[in-house]
């Protein structure tokens, strides 16, 4: 997995299956970004022009790291923007919380636009820590 | 399906397949899924597994159906439909879809398949032009808040009394193109803020908007195709298929997420985090369902505002006003929705929650909601098949309501993954195939058009048989495709 994710099959028939990894939760968190955003446009044709700066707390690290993929499927929408960069610390403390750095560009015509991401389901969503790290699954609807 | 999985079912009709309330515990109701053999032998195992956890959902009535074009989604199977007692039952955003009230709409006109051809690239380009499409795409609507707030309120009909359309227009949609109930104070900043430059906008995925014909010997029913104004083969179409946008997607999200963590206060555990629930009468389920109805009016008003582009690029290639083209709206329905409807159960007439999740209504002749248009024939019944091999129009039937609480198909269905298709197939080769065959393509996005190929669907015909077989839908014509904008 050089990218740090890939595409699932057999689970989204029409949608599109996700697995992401990391050494930390951070990295696996990045990964989980570029994937989502990777279906939306090819990710060598996005500029890192424009940064944003995201912080969230949840409770658990599931729902941190669906409000978090949220977050890049609310942005592409309400500002026209698509992210090719990602940098992600995260904490535990009584709750999980993250900081994020995401560096994109504007959707424009040089860019290669792939399919419009509308949500991040909750069907076989799951984040898993083993011995080699953390690998988290979930299904985008396109 | 796996062979002993469909051992499991007993036929209970010549294409209605059922499985029992003891399959699975919990299920309160029994499973039943419309299909041919090989309809059913095709279809992917995760179906089962939904729609036997859709089962279980508090006032479910009668069965968790799943129509012939079915295949898994998230929560509900694709092609799911579900009754539920509005008193004891639940809402679930999972029985709708992200992309509340996703649907189809077909616009007729007096030109034919001749008429056309000299000029179908001309108008596809336009039509790409003016009607945008694709990842973020903004349309040419500027709404102001207030302007937002009335169109959730007022639907298709808030497009028509600002320009966007004919008054005639209006009572060719589902419920006249206005969801009662719709409360805007139920609905987010964010959605609000990724909904508001979205009007007009095709969206992605399999959304489309295709100029279609009619081949010799595909009218299937001559008086209803009369009545509705098909005059005959040749006759050129447009069918438009999208939704509620960004605004309905955030509306789904907002409410996924309240219900995963309202369900323990009511009781309710779900098999399917994407099942997730309110009792209808509770608080966040009607919030839900105030909200929802807000994203269904906002997809009835989209797909107004791109019949009026749609309109206006036929004008500017035809050099021929909208009216002396005949382009008059067949109808609009909604495919993605849930709402309250009256039924009979057991003989006593009663309100149900209706979920409709890749499935359309199909209300037979008298139903009352129909109109003075459609009372007489029957509801028509809009269904997309792929880019490449085409679409139906159908109309519902007497038995329907019955049958299915008045429900059948939505499209094909994919029998082949987003991936796989991709994989088999470069969309530019594709484009050119298609081209070569007569119809002309225009896409934001060369991947999603392979996704979209017509391998990666089942045959809509034999899907349209197995409705006509269970009696509850009947086709009216095949409509073939001569162009396409994908979005």
């Amino acid at each position: 997995m050089a990218k740090g994710y890939r595409i699932i099959e057999g689970i989204a028939m029409a949608d599109l299956a996700f697995e992401a990894v990391g050494e930390t939760p951070g990295e696996m968190f990045e990964h989980s970004a570029l994937a989502v955003e990777s279906a939306q446009v090819d990710l060598s044709t996005v500029k890192k022009v424009i940064s944003k700066d995201i912080s969230l707390e949840k409770e658990s690290i599931e729902d941190l790291l669906h409000e978090f993929l949220s977050e890049f499927v609310y942005l592409k929408d309400a500002e026209q923007l698509l992210f090719s960069d990602v940098k992600v610390s995260i904490s535990k403390g009584t709750v999980w919380i993250l900081h994020a750095k995401v560096t994109g560009d504007k959707i424009n015509d040089k860019m290669k636009l792939g399919t419009d991401v509308k949500a991040i389901t909750l069907h076989e969503f799951s984040v898993k820590e083993d011995k080699n790290g953390w690998t988290a699954r979930f299904v985008v609807d396109v | 399906m796996n062979p002993e999985t469909l051992k499991k079912f007993q036929k209970v009709g010549e294409v209605v397949w059922e499985l029992p309330k003891t399959f699975k515990e919990g299920m309160r109701v029994p499973a039943r899924i419309y299909g041919t053999e090989s309809i059913m032998q095709d279809m992917d195992d995760h179906v089962v597994e939904q729609l036997t956890n859709v089962a279980t959902l508090p006032g479910i009535q009668k069965y968790a159906y799943c129509m012939a074009d079915g295949h898994s989604g998230y929560g509900f199977p694709i092609g799911g439909v579900a009754a539920m007692d509005p008193e004891e039952g639940v809402i679930s955003p999972g029985g709708i879809g992200f992309d509340i009230n996703c649907g189809m709409r077909l616009l007729r006109t007096d030109l034919t398949e001749n008429e056309m051809k000299p000029k179908i690239k001309e108008l596809v380009d336009m039509l790409f032009k003016m009607v945008p499409a694709g990842v973020g795409a903004r349309g040419f609507v500027s709404l102001n808040n207030a302007q937002l707030h009335e169109v959730m309120v007022s639907g298709a009909k808030w497009a028509i009394e600002n320009g966007y359309g004919w008054e005639e227009d209006l009572e060719r949609h589902e419920d006249n193109g206005v969801i009662e109930h719709a409360d805007p104070d139920k609905v987010s900043e964010r959605a609000r803020t990724r909904g508001i430059n979205q009007l007009g906008t095709l969206g992605s995925g399999n959304h489309y908007l295709e100029i279609q014909t009619i081949r010799k010997g595909e009218i299937f029913a001559e008086d209803i195709a009369k009545k509705w104004g098909i005059t005959g083969p040749g006759q050129i179409f447009t069918m438009i298929h999208c939704g509620s946008r960004g605004f309905g997607h955030q509306i789904g999200t907002d409410y996924l997420k309240k219900f995963t963590e309202i369900m323990p206060k009511y009781n309710i555990s779900v098999r399917d985090r994407e099942l997730a629930c309110a009792p209808f009468q509770s608080n966040e389920g009607q919030d839900y369902y105030h909200a929802m109805a807000c994203a269904a009016n906002l997809a009835f008003a989209n797909r107004q505002v791109i019949l009026h582009q749609t309109r206006e690029a036929y004008k500017a290639v035809f050099k021929q006003s909208p009216e002396d083209l005949g382009l008059h709206m067949i109808y609009d329905v909604a495919h993605n929705v849930a709402k309250l409807e009256k039924h009979t159960v057991d003989g006593k007439k009663r309100k149900l929650m209706m979920h409709r999740k890749g499935a359309t209504r199909c209300f037979g002749p008298g139903r009352e909601e129909l109109g003075k248009i459609y009372i007489d024939t029957g509801q028509p019944v809009i269904v997309g098949g792929s880019m490449e091999t085409g679409s139906y129009l159908l109309v519902g039937t007497k038995k329907a309501e019955t049958e299915t609480f008045g429900s059948t198909m939505h499209g094909s269905g994919r029998t082949m993954s987003r991936t796989k298709a991709k994989k088999s197939v470069r969309g530019e080769q594709l484009q050119k195939d298609m081209a070569r065959r007569g119809i002309y393509v225009r896409t934001t996005t060369f991947s999603g058009l392979a996704e979209e190929a017509g391998f990666a669907y089942k045959d809509i015909s034999e899907v349209v048989k197995t409705m006509e077989i269970a009696g509850v839908s009947k086709p009216v014509v095949a409509l073939r495709p001569l162009g396409n904008v994908k979005g």
